[in-house]
């Protein structure tokens, strides 16, 4: 709700994916090689040139079909007809009245569900590089450049039901998606290298009332920018038809320098694409088997996941925790450290703070970490101490918590009266603790010595440093 | 001229090494010398390419390898099928000078069977005509009058075979334009069943119609052409996965016992002297023992409507790739749709502007529905009236064209006549089923008739059996 | 439908057409063309008076289902051999004039 205001939004998401050719012919489907090196009869559209349909491309878009919930079914292709300079046979083949997926759901973390209208296969098309006028921009060029490795790589859109409320749903679902795209294999979904792009339809209306009329957003690369744009595509809207003026329906872009929208072009220029079934190709109607076994195969999804860890650990599915630790594929590795006998709920914390820069499968063996966070949670390594031996073992990518804690000190004395005993001397020793906080490392001589002197010689010098620069922060 | 005019006597004998391939070609080439001047067959001759590929079959003979069953044989390839290499231009400014970078299969396939390309033939503008006049490179005419066309929209094909330019020539069907030259020019010509043979390197005028298929000067020619270009190709999604066609065994078998249709609502307006030849066929197969049995295709009459529909729908998607921007022609301009709408105005003949148009029209917002929506359920009217055929009959006759060939100039100035030509060709491709045209006898000003065997989807082989019985028993005169 | 063959297609609509189908026709074309066309129509409103309300259109002369290939990386053409045959190339890429007026 902004000022009075109820946002609808709707978003269409195109996704390259992740086969090792087209989705009509055999050259690569490969990003950021030199131009114009994937192409084939096919790709430029040359005369005589037919499509065939890539088997793994249609099992992909299944597996995204399948994963939204959508039910697959037999389809068609069709010829979406305009001329273009990227787009070879000045047709793109995609799916019109008939597509493969439908009617499917996705689920935000806090359980939510956005509907999915469709799911369906199409071409992309080549890229265009504009040449001379102002930063690359289209309009004030001189001319235009175009490589087609691009031309023909497999394509699913994946259109949503303008179930979105808020800017922070919006990056929510896209982030969402996101993940089960990369967790099912799909594709890369990567929006800043174009695999992953996201379209936005937004509108706004007063509760209650009809819906308003909609802008198609366009241009948006990143999660962040998605929201700022439609935050900033409703206040437009709002001080439009506050201002008594009407919304006009039309596409507009997003500029990431400005921080604007802009108008691309309006409903009236709208072509005529003169859709007809795609003659060169015949239906697609996917058996019942195929069908079950790529649902079979699929991997257990981001929602599972966060569910799952949520179980073990106790931690809510939709906080941050296991949100963070889900996405960066950890939950197994947690819940290998839990079934090594550690607590899962210390097991989710450490990896969530500590494992930022590893990747799904760390380089500490999880029953390492598992000991470590015995000794934490039997008393004998404070929480603090605990951070500095999980650091020291991820330095050495491993260890002995017992004896990287031993030589330390840490078990010189009772940790917890060690600590109770710092705790103490800092209580006594205000003036040199606010000194040794400011910065002066001289004070921290005075309460080492005091603590010393209180432990009787027990506490180990070392681990009585290291919990002072703790305490410190 | 040399006594080996088909192309089962040339390969024979260059397998067994009574002639030599290069000797073969020499004679055609020849004969091209002497005439080509006057027919305009090709938009292009290969004779170097012919050459070597002859020397090579010549080597493969010396070598004790067997070149395959086109050993030798000169073939025309209609200038619409790829040719790695060669100029492949569709009788159309758009792609003058245009060298694909690949083959299309049935070039591969003919290739592999030891066929030698002698060149690539004339035609009417991306196969769009009935006549060979709409070539962007001149009039294909008649070998029997050169005053007359050839027919078309492979004119070129059908007169190097009458001319005696190659032994064998390949066309492509759309609406009949194998069939239609093939009856003006006294040649076999033959239109598989759809996804027969591989479209795959054949420029596309109307994909749901298209098909390739070969003009002999024999029936037996036609079979071999067709066992050696059929059969699955992985690189068209609409080539039958099944094995190439096997054909030549059906070419002595009796036609005794067989039913053969006589459309009883055949739409009229043809030459009497066609449909004298017409009513001679059925009785010569009468004579023979077959059946003659009455059927009805009440809407065929809607043949021409759906087809000029369908057809200019597709072509007008198919053939907006030509744009200036890949290969092809280029009309500079100050911005790419300038250059867009310049390059295809120079670039395209009236012909294909107009079906251009009217395809577009067809299909655009608002008419879509009343056009090409309405002419694909028309289609399928007519395939269901050929599937009730089919249960009475085993094949069915008409003539190939309505008239003879007419002369250069007469229907240019009137484009619905002109599509009047393909009224009996039209309805095979619509429901996709094989269609032949055998010389039979002559009509007026004694030029070729030629009579058109149809049969249901896959019946290649009883359609066969029928054209040889057909070309056994056909009028002298017409060869 | 209308009963005159003008009436069946307007200069505006062929003026129309002709811009989607990106051919560039002057006026005198345009008349030329209207004519021809409306011609044409008039012809086919043969099938005007069909009730095909119960027919299914036909897209497919062969009912062939599922033709699909393997996900196999066959070696691009040639990138010299293509762009030499283009109207207009430069660094590996193909090139055209502005952009202008075509989004979309």
């Amino acid at each position: 709700m902004i000022d009075g205001y109820e946002l609808v939004v709707g978003l269409e998401v195109h996704v390259e994916l992740a086969t090792a050719t087209k989705l009509f012919s055999a050259s690569a489907n490969r990003f950021g090689d030199d131009p114009n090196t994937h192409i084939d009869p096919v790709t430029l559209g040359l005369p005589g040139a037919l499509p065939v349909l890539n088997r793994q491309a249609v099992e992909f878009a299944m597996r995204i079909g399948l994963a939204l919930n959508c039910t697959v079914q037999a389809c068609t292709f069709h010829r979406k007809n305009y001329f273009y300079p990227d787009m070879p046979k000045a047709y793109q083949i995609s799916q019109y009245d008939v597509p493969l997926n439908v009617d499917g759901w996705l689920e935000l973390p806090g359980g939510k569900r956005i509907g999915i209208e469709r799911a369906h296969l199409e071409e992309d098309t080549g890229k265009s590089t504009h040449i001379g006028g102002t930063g690359g921009r289209i309009h004030g060029s001189d001319y235009s450049l175009i490589d087609f490795n691009r031309a023909g790589v497999p394509l699913v859109e994946i259109v949503g039901r303008p179930d979105i409320a808020t800017p922070d749903e919006a990056k929510q679902y896209v982030t969402e998606l996101r993940q089960i795209l990369v967790a099912i294999g799909a594709s890369d979904a990567k929006m800043e290298e174009g695999s992953m792009r996201c379209d936005a339809n937004v509108s706004v209306r007063k509760p209650g009332a009809p819906l308003g009329t909609r802008c198609e957003i366009k241009n948006v690369n990143s999660v962040r920018s998605l929201g700022r744009a439609i935050e900033y595509e409703a206040r437009r809207q709002i001080a439009l038809i506050e201002g008594g003026e009407k919304v006009r329906q039309e596409t507009r872009h997003w500029d990431e320098t400005d921080g604007r929208t802009h108008t691309l072009r309006t409903k009236e220029d709208a072509d005529d694409y003169r859709y007809f079934l795609e003659p060169d190709l015949v239906p697609l109607a996917p058996e019942a088997v195929w069908i079950d076994a790529v649902r079979a195969a699929l991997p257990m999804l981001p929602r599972e996941r966060r569910a799952r860890l949520s179980s073990a650990t106790g931690a809510p599915a939709d906080g941050e925790a296991v949100m963070v630790v889900v996405e960066r594929g950890q939950d197994d590795y947690v819940l290998a450290v839990a079934s090594a006998g550690a607590d899962a709920s210390r097991a989710l914390v450490h990896v969530k703070e500590a494992y930022a820069e590893q990747g799904a499968v760390p380089s500490v063996p999880a029953a390492d970490l598992a000991r470590m966070i015995v000794l934490e949670t039997s008393g004998k390594l404070t929480s603090t101490q605990a951070k500095i031996v999980l650091a020291e073992i991820m330095a050495n990518g491993g260890g002995d918590a017992e004896k990287i804690a031993a030589a330390k000190g840490f078990e010189a004395m009772d940790t917890s009266a060690l600590e109770a005993m710092v705790d103490e001397v800092i209580a006594a020793q205000a003036d040199a603790w606010a000194k040794y906080c400011a910065g002066e490392e001289k004070a921290m001589g005075a309460l080492v010595g005091a603590i010393m002197k209180a432990s009787k010689g027990k506490a180990d010098g070392k681990a009585v440093t290291a919990l002072l620069q703790s305490k410190r922060g | 001229m040399t006594e080996l005019s088909n192309a089962v006597d040339i390969a024979n004998a260059v397998r067994n090494g009574s002639v030599s391939a290069v000797s073969v070609l020499d004679e055609y080439l020849a004969r091209i010398d002497a005439r080509e001047s006057s027919i305009h067959a090709f938009n292009l001759v290969t004779r170097e390419q012919a050459r070597t590929m002859a020397a090579q079959v010549d080597a493969d003979v010396k070598a004790g390898r067997d070149p395959g069953p086109l050993a030798g044989v000169p073939i025309a390839l209609k200038d619409n099928m790829c040719t790695r290499g060669v100029p492949t231009t569709c009788s159309s400014r758009i792609l003058e000078g245009w060298k694909p970078p690949y083959d299309a299969t049935v070039v591969t396939r003919l290739a592999g069977a030891g066929a030698v390309f002698v060149g690539k033939t004339n035609l009417d503008e991306f196969a769009m005509g009935s006549s060979t006049e709409n070539s962007a490179f001149g009039v294909t005419y008649n070998p029997h009058d050169t005053s007359r066309v050839s027919g078309g929209s492979s004119g070129g094909s059908a007169a190097a075979v009458a001319a005696g330019f190659a032994a064998a020539s390949l066309g492509s069907d759309t609406g009949g334009s194998i069939r239609q030259p093939a009856a003006l020019c006294g040649v076999v010509g033959v239109k598989p069943t759809y996804g027969t043979v591989s479209r795959y390197g054949l420029v596309a005028f109307a994909s749901s119609l298209d098909q390739i298929g070969p003009f002999t000067v024999d029936v037996r020619d036609a079979a071999v052409l067709l066992e050696a270009m059929s059969g699955h190709d992985p690189l068209d999604s609409t080539s039958i996965p099944q094995p190439a066609l096997s054909l030549q065994g059906s070419l002595d078998r009796d036609v005794k016992g067989l039913r053969i249709g006589r459309i009883i609502d055949l739409p009229g307006g043809s030459d009497p002297e066609v449909e004298a030849r017409l009513a001679e066929s059925f009785d010569a197969l009468a004579a023979a023992g077959a059946t003659i049995v009455d059927v009805e295709l009440p809407s065929m009459k809607y043949g021409l409507t759906a087809y000029y529909l369908i057809a200019p729908a597709e072509a007008s998607s198919n053939l907006a790739r030509y744009d200036g921007v890949r290969y092809g022609l280029r009309v500079d301009a100050a911005d790419t749709n300038s250059m867009y709408m310049a390059t295809r105005a120079a670039g395209f003949g009236d012909e294909v502007k107009r079906r251009i148009m009217l395809g577009t029209y067809a299909l655009s917002a608002g008419y879509y529905d009343a056009y090409y929506g309405k002419a694909l359920k028309v289609r399928r009217l007519i395939s269901d009236d050929f599937a009730r055929a089919y249960q009475k009959a085993d094949v069915i006759l008409t003539p190939t064209s309505p008239i003879v060939a007419f002369p250069v100039g007469a229907k240019v100035d009137d484009p619905l006549s002109m599509y009047l030509c393909d009224v009996f060709t039209i309805p095979t491709n619509l429901a996709g089923h094989p269609a032949m045209s055998v010389p039979f006898g002559t009509g007026a000003h004694g030029l070729p008739v030629g009579v058109q065997v149809l049969a249901p989807t896959l019946g290649e082989s009883v359609m066969f059996q029928v054209a040889a019985h057909l070309e056994r028993v056909a009028p002298g005169g017409a060869k | 439908m209308p009963d005159t063959p003008q009436a069946r297609i307007s200069p505006d609509t062929v003026a129309k057409v002709a811009r989607l189908a990106r051919l560039d026709v002057s006026s005198a074309e345009v008349d030329r063309l209207t004519n021809q066309l409306a011609g044409m129509l008039e012809h086919f409103a043969d099938i005007d008076a069909l009730d095909l309300a119960a027919t299914e259109p036909m897209t497919q002369p062969y009912p062939l289902v599922n033709v699909m290939r393997d996900d196999v990386v066959k070696p691009s053409l040639d990138r010299d051999e293509v762009l030499a045959a283009a109207p207009a190339a430069e660094d590996g890429r193909f090139r055209v004039p502005p952009i202008i007026g075509l989004e979309g």
